[in-house]
């Protein structure tokens, strides 16, 4: 294999940010001119915006199909933090930096990486202006923005309220805060989870959270009390999470569902009290974990709808709403898919195939997608979730037969040997985008 | 301007180089299969000696077999055969074999 840097050599020689961006003047200035069409054609310009699972493993699974397509990764900060195994971090079981990557792989790979946010899209003109002023163009676009945080969405929520109260769902000094408040938190002390309605990101991510926390008061702070007020009366892989903790954590963990009053209408940061339509409850450790809408980029683009997410065909993930414009990852609505870094990763391979497709001028092929998402319930025991999907009806369609969770009735060794496969598949996902 | 004009010409040759090269590499990997592109989510290259076996150098049989034995439940399974249940013969013997195409088509170290 050529080295990657001999290969960016050869489509763009040594191009900082400043002379990327003099070059695609002077593309379009050669445009202009009436240079031969076959240039546009030789050399497709790709924006990505967000490095994430999503944006990142696009970019790289589009140099790796075709390097002759100029790829530009839009992406703020210089670490990405990565939000799978992040419960373990909170529960103590795992470092933070286990789970920072940077962006350098991606530039061996060839792939222009700017470390700026977007602050306007021009669909029409095709063109992203980053923050600093200066202006990206593109013959197609991905928008990966992952969520943004509903600080709006409950009573007495805020911004600043996620210091008192951390919702520790971006992966991040959010995380690190939850740890420090579990620790300073006194044996006997009530820890309560707010976890929203659906669509959110990590469906399994709020009970794998409170088992890995059950784990850590089980260990520490038996005394110590943890209760899930849900906006929801059902979640993800739960008759696997309420056998496990009745089997790991009796008498620990109380989930609390929509129809019981679980749903928190009102935050009293002042005294940590959760308001639900039922009563009142005062915490001592609370994460409020908010309900989400897509990257406030997906809205700067015109590809979010009123839901706050972002319909796209299933073919393609091209935005329902934006012609030339992709959305894939936690922003994308289009059916069954949940929302989880596997998901995403799946999603980008199979929208960068479709974007080489449409940037060479031949038709998209269908996709098949698969969805694999592991919990862990203590260290050694893990359960999955899986599903295939495909387009159906204009959305993406489990493939009925397959998929499904771990069996209720699973041997230790198999809960372990899942454990041992999620870290696995952390370890392969996270090389495969970023190493 | 002065230098315009050559530095034109030469982004010229090498976006026709680019061109070129970017030719041989599209239309192969572009045909891959519905699906294929899902393994190396969890199937490492085999160097990374992951927990998972790798796919790398499997034999197109040997990963069908293993596909339908997944899928029929005669081999026990944590995941597999969840999604093997998502594939019809046809579906994986073109993946297995789009797989084994891929390690030919691999540069020797």
């Amino acid at each position: 294999m050529p080295s990657p840097n001999g290969s960016q050599g050869k489509i763009m020689p040594r191009l900082s940010r400043r002379n990327l961006l003099h070059g695609l003047a002077a593309g379009s200035a050669a445009a202009a001119l009436g240079a031969p069409n076959v240039f546009g054609q030789a050399q497709p310009n790709l924006v990505i915006i967000g490095g994430g699972f999503a944006g990142a493993s696009c970019a790289r699974a589009i140099r790796h199909e075709d390097p002759a397509i100029r790829v530009t990764l839009v992406e703020p900060s210089v670490q990405y933090t990565a939000c799978p195994f992040s419960n373990e971090v909170i529960a103590g079981l795992r470092d933070l930096t286990a789970q920072q990557f940077g962006y350098d792989g991606l530039r061996r790979a060839g792939i222009e990486v700017v470390h700026q946010a977007a602050a306007g899209v021009e669909p029409a003109a095709r063109r992203v202006r980053l923050l600093d002023g200066t202006e990206l163009t593109y013959d197609r676009l991905v928008v990966a923005p992952g969520v943004d945080l509903r600080f709006d969405a409950i009573p007495g929520y805020s911004e600043t309220v996620v210091e008192a109260m951390p919702h520790a769902w971006k992966a991040g000094n959010q995380t690190l805060l939850l740890r420090r408040q579990l620790e300073a938190m006194d044996d006997g002390g009530v820890v309560v989870i707010a976890s929203p309605a659906n669509p959110f990101r990590c469906p399994p991510g709020p009970y794998e959270r409170a088992s890995l926390i059950a784990h850590y008061l089980k260990t520490r702070k038996p005394r110590s009390k943890l209760i899930i007020l849900d906006a929801k009366d059902q979640f993800s892989k739960q008759r696997l999470f309420e056998a496990a903790w009745q089997e790991l954590y009796p008498g620990l963990i109380e989930w609390v569902s929509l129809s019981f009053g679980g749903r928190v209408s009102e935050i009293e940061p002042t005294t940590k009290t959760l308001v639900t339509e039922f009563g009142r409850q005062k915490a001592d450790v609370a994460n409020v974990i908010p309900p989400q809408r897509a990257g406030a980029v997906a809205a700067v683009a015109g590809v979010a709808d009123q839901t706050g997410w972002c319909p796209i065909d299933p073919v393609t993930f091209e935005s329902r709403l934006q012609p030339g414009i992709h959305v894939i990852g936690d922003a994308a609505i289009g059916g069954a898919m949940p929302k989880s870094a596997f998901a995403a990763n799946g999603q980008a391979k199979a929208c960068a195939a479709a974007l080489v497709s449409l940037l060479r001028g031949r038709p998209p092929a269908e996709p098949k997608l698969i969805n694999t998402c592991y919990s862990l319930v203590a260290p050694d025991y893990g359960i999955s979730i899986a599903g295939v999907y495909r387009p159906k009806d204009g959305l993406l369609a489990e493939v009925e037969g397959a998929g499904g969770t771990s069996p209720l009735d699973a041997s230790t060794s198999v809960r372990a040997a899942e454990a041992a496969y999620a870290d696995s598949w952390f370890r392969t996902i996270t090389g495969e985008v970023f190493a | 301007m002065p230098g315009r004009g050559s530095d034109f010409a030469r982004r010229a040759l090498l976006w026709g180089a680019v061109l070129l090269g970017g030719m041989s590499v599209a239309p192969a990997s572009a045909q891959a299969p519905a699906g294929a592109r899902a393994c190396s989510g969890c199937h490492a290259p085999a160097a990374a000696a992951m927990p998972v076996p790798s796919l790398e150098g499997r034999p197109v049989e040997s990963i069908v077999a293993d596909m339908r034995a997944f899928r029929s439940g005669e081999r026990p399974a944590t995941v597999m055969d969840r999604i093997a249940k998502g594939f019809s013969d046809e579906e994986t013997r073109a993946i297995a074999e789009w797989l084994a195409g891929k390690d030919h088509a691999a540069p020797q170290p």
